[in-house]
């Protein structure tokens, strides 16, 4: 069952993103990224990742993309747009990027699973409650300072965006 | 159960198909939106390695990348706000006041 969903996942990701990349109509744009966003959610439950699945949905799809459509429909553009003239030095630097990657992944031996983790403590525990404990106690100075960027974030989002009146 | 390697692909491939879509796109949005692709490669990849590691120091970092991307839109989509505003343009072969 598990391989059948991956593919289903993970075909529809490759194919939306895909759609993301070429569709000229930045709205279509937007919602195929939804529909990648929403699979990207379902690869991580697959691997067990429940809490961050829902947090992918909330944030990605509910904020970000949002957050997308709102300024696509702001701006209001309707011309028609064609590829940057450079496409073809582009397509051929993801293929060397892909190939690149691609001998890592094939020269390199991944350790198996040594950590506390099983999926058996995980599922006596909650996966919730074990990314809260590493995130509140470990990485409490970093999710301290993630606190920080977002509100960096929104002050600079106010004053850039912020029309100067003139005196 | 699925190998390690095939999430590391769907990665690749995903991030992969975010770098064309930064290079070939001229509406900056399109860009803005490659990023994200990008992003959630290294999401897929860090969530991956976490469940195969057995360790959920992988699914903390996937939260940060996540503020991180929630910084960057808001950012992001403010400059585009100010840019249309001042140039009515987000094509970014029109941008190009400080290209050599």
């Amino acid at each position: 069952m598990a391989p059948l969903l991956f593919f289903y996942f993970g075909g529809v990701i490759v194919g939306t993103a895909t759609l993301v990349v070429t569709l000229r109509n930045p709205i279509y744009s937007a919602i195929s990224l939804l529909v990648t966003f929403f699979h990207v959610a379902g690869i991580f439950v697959l691997l067990n990742a429940e809490f961050i699945a829902a947090v992918q949905i909330l944030v990605y799809a509910g904020a970000i993309l949002v957050l997308y459509l709102f300024v696509v429909m702001l701006l209001n553009l309707k011309r028609e747009e064609r590829y940057h003239r450079q496409y073809l030095v582009g397509a051929f630097l993801g293929v060397v990027i892909l190939t690149e990657l691609a001998l890592i992944f094939f020269r390199t031996t991944f350790r198996a699973g040594i950590g506390p983790f099983t999926p058996a403590h995980l599922q006596s525990v909650g996966n919730t409650e074990a990314v809260g404990m590493a995130l509140f106690t470990t990485y409490l100075l970093p999710f301290e300072v993630a606190s920080l960027i977002l509100l960096v974030a929104m002050v600079g989002a106010i004053i850039l965006a912020k029309r100067v009146v003139p005196r | 159960m699925v190998p390690l390697s095939y999430y590391l692909t769907l990665g690749a491939v995903l991030f992969g198909i975010g770098i064309v879509g930064v290079l070939i796109r001229k509406n900056i949005i399109i860009i803005l939106l490659s990023i994200e692709l990008m992003l959630n490669a290294a999401n897929i990849n860090f969530v991956a390695f976490s469940h195969y590691l057995q360790d959920v120091t992988g699914q903390v970092f996937v939260f940060f990348v996540m503020t991180v991307a929630a910084a960057e839109v808001a950012v992001g989509l403010a400059i585009i706000i100010a840019l249309y505003r001042n140039r009515s343009t987000i094509n970014v072969e029109d941008i190009s006041l400080m290209k050599w």
